[in-house]
């Protein structure tokens, strides 16, 4: 199967490790993966700032670099959800996946050859989450299911905790996090207290942007709490 | 008036109280999902509940016409204002009628948004407000900071305090019971003296011409049972098209609110009782531009349960009174700028988009993507602050060009430090409580280059 694997700016400049564990974890689960060298930002956070109606370029330049694919996979929920939402190419919108759902509904994933022992606590983020319904959301009368959970469980060694408040957003918000300063860094606080009262030794999810703020507030304090991708340890090996 | 994110921060500073007020609404938010998930059938009734609000919305004029006409047939006074202003000038005109100084008021948001007390008050009419939440609010000389717990800011040693300066209870006193029998002796004064009492409406039934009004306290009962008239305010968009809808509603509103199964009193009011008058002040303000707005039009579809302030994760750490306006919280939040796009430039701003209010709206409300459209209007507007324009349209450029893109990335990651979060100085808000993260030897598109081509 083809693949075309979408790197979000930020992945690419400042986590490259994410990307590199999304390469080869397509790879080892058969996939040919492209990865077009041009591609740059999907235009969220100028979209989620008011300025949807300058994101052309980018818009543009998304397309010249995807379009032809039958699947675009990245490691980011928002940056997903904001194409599938947003970008003028209907055929980009339906094309585009997020990797957990990739790999649970197109791959189909059974089995993993993945080995992580350690106690992880799982963030969800909220557009991976609520808008392209990768779990179930704690708000709405259904039945419970994570495409992420199901992942964690075929990773050998690997435990897994919710915090008490199983998916409050941790804060991040986009440019929030800086013009919203003080109420971002408070909610990404109250996470990363419930996550060390489960004792874990990561906290882990499908949004590096999250995780991103969490780190830097853990790092701030010193704590020896870490933050890994979900694919870098859906891609971990003994 | 400071912005959201600069009162939020006052708020924040004091700790203690954020993780009280953030954990005594998540406690409500809880008990909201306990009673929700005994029903099998609540996505339903959320569905239902939406649908019948978007008949009315298509309908409205024709429902509106209906119920006045039935409600004229019933005794009462039906009257029709196009704003804040007409709504106060109306309920003026009645009272002086009466030549009453004094009323008594059961709680009702469209008045918050009306400013009525204030303009009752210059007129010299002494307004008490009867919900024990609001009159201690009142007493405070503040507004509610949410509209079904008008006093959740406050923890029980503050209304001590204030109900020792306003209503002679000892000093230092703050039992709960102890505090609400002082008010209700308090209040009970009050309304065995009012000749006018004036109520809001939950609900109003184009079908028979009745309007609900629901309180856990009867208040708005005692006051409306003991007056010598009846003024129940509510905005257009509170109509419903049958009683059978009440079905629907009763069970949704109480539901999402609090946890409980219904209020204490869902009072139906149908005509006056002998020798009382009762009247109806039928309100725009606003509502049908919102109604004309494509993207906002659901916004009416709103019955004030908060089920959005009590779920949003900002709401929770910031505070009512941050939002500046008489409805705080993600709903308040695309109502405002449809009264002053201007002074309510920063609310849509005052979220993550996170969704979780969306989700636990009982009406089924778009919220997180009618705050995302407001973002767009406002942006159109030129009401960005000061540096956003250039900033963003700077890394639009940017982001455009891969060239520029990765020969800005290579020396020094450069072009991320466009993005407002990633300057990585002691200016950047960013980095005064988190690190950055550390930029890597290398990026995705260098070691692909190095390993894979």
């Amino acid at each position: 199967m083809r693949v075309a694997l979408f790197v979000p700016c930020y992945i690419d400049q400042f986590y490259p490790q994410v990307a590199i564990a999304s390469l080869e974890l397509l790879e080892k689960l058969g996939c040919e993966v492209v990865v077009p060298v041009n591609q740059t930002c999907c235009g969220q956070p100028m979209a989620n700032s008011g300025f949807a109606n300058i994101t052309g370029g980018c818009d543009t330049n998304f397309s010249d670099n995807f379009s032809g694919f039958d699947y675009i996979v990245g490691p980011s929920g928002s940056c997903v959800l904001h194409l599938k939402e947003h970008h003028p190419d209907p055929k980009i919108r339906s094309s585009v996946y997020e990797i957990c759902e990739f790999l649970v509904d197109v791959l189909q994933v059974k089995s993993l050859p993945a080995y992580f022992p350690h106690k992880v606590g799982l963030h969800q983020s909220c557009h991976g989450q609520r808008g392209l319904r990768i779990s179930s959301m704690t708000e709405l009368n259904e039945k419970p299911f994570s495409k992420l959970t199901y992942l964690l469980d075929l990773v050998k060694g690997c435990e897994w905790k919710y915090p008490e408040r199983q998916d409050e957003c941790c804060g991040f918000g986009g440019t929030f996090c800086v013009t919203e300063e003080a109420v971002s860094v408070k909610m990404g606080q109250d996470r990363i207290q419930e996550h060390q009262a489960n004792e874990v030794e990561y906290i882990v999810g499908a949004d590096t942007s999250c995780l991103m703020h969490m780190e830097g507030i853990l790092k701030r304090s010193g704590s020896k709490v870490g933050v890994k991708h979900i694919v870098e340890i859906l891609n971990a090996h003994a | 008036m400071l912005s959201h994110a600069e009162a939020s921060e006052k708020f924040i500073a004091n700790q203690e109280r954020t993780d009280w007020h953030d954990d005594t609404l998540w406690f409500v938010r809880s008990k909201r999902d306990k009673v929700s998930k005994l029903l099998p059938e609540w996505e339903a009734l959320r569905e239902q509940a939406s649908q019948i609000k978007e008949h009315m919305l298509s309908h409205l004029p024709q429902y509106l016409l209906e119920f006045e006409a039935n409600a004229k047939a019933n005794g009462i006074q039906v009257h029709w204002a196009k704003d804040a202003h007409e709504h106060n000038e109306i309920v003026y005109s009645i009272i002086q009628k009466h030549g009453d100084k004094a009323l008594v008021k059961s709680k009702s948001m469209l008045t918050e948004e009306c400013h009525l007390n204030d303009f009752l008050e210059k007129k010299g009419i002494d307004v008490v407000d009867t919900d024990l939440g609001e009159r201690i609010v009142q007493f405070r000389n503040e507004v509610p900071s949410h509209i079904v717990l008008p006093a959740i800011h406050l923890k029980k040693e503050d209304v001590g305090e204030t109900f020792h300066q306003h209503l002679g209870t000892p000093k230092g006193n703050k039992d709960p019971q102890f505090l609400t029998e002082a008010a209700r002796i308090h209040l009970r004064e009050k309304f065995l003296g009012a000749k006018v009492a004036i109520t809001g409406v939950n609900f109003a039934v184009a079908e028979t011409g009745e309007f609900v009004v629901c309180t856990n306290e009867g208040n708005a009962d005692m006051g409306a049972h003991l007056s010598d008239v009846h003024i129940a305010c509510m905005g257009i968009e509170k109509i419903i098209p049958k009683r059978q809808d009440l079905g629907v509603f009763l069970r949704l509103l109480a539901r999402s609110a609090t946890g409980q199964l219904i209020t204490t009193y869902s009072s139906h009011f149908a005509k006056p009782r002998e020798g009382q008058e009762m009247h109806i002040v039928l309100v725009d303000n606003g509502r049908s531009r919102q109604l004309a707005r494509d993207e906002f039009r659901n916004s009416l579809k709103c019955i004030r349960c908060a089920a959005c302030f009590n779920t949003c994760p900002v709401y929770r750490r910031s505070g009512g009174h941050s939002y500046h306006q008489p409805v705080a919280g993600p709903i308040g939040s695309i109502l405002a700028p449809n009264f002053d796009k201007k002074s309510n430039a920063d609310l849509p701003f005052a979220s993550t988009l996170c969704g979780s209010c969306s989700n636990v709206c009982p009406v089924k409300i778009n919220i997180h993507e009618q705050l995302w459209f407001w973002r767009q209007d406002l942006m159109k507007e030129g009401l960005a602050p000061a540096g956003k324009v250039i900033g963003m349209k700077l890394m639009a450029w940017l982001m455009s060009s891969p060239a520029v893109f990765r020969m800005a990335g290579g020396i020094g990651r450069k072009v991320m430090s466009w993005f407002p979060f990633m300057v990585n100085n002691g200016l950047n808000p960013w980095y005064k409580q988190r690190e950055m993260p550390a930029p890597p030897k290398q990026s995705f598109q260098e070691w692909y280059k190095l390993n894979r081509s």
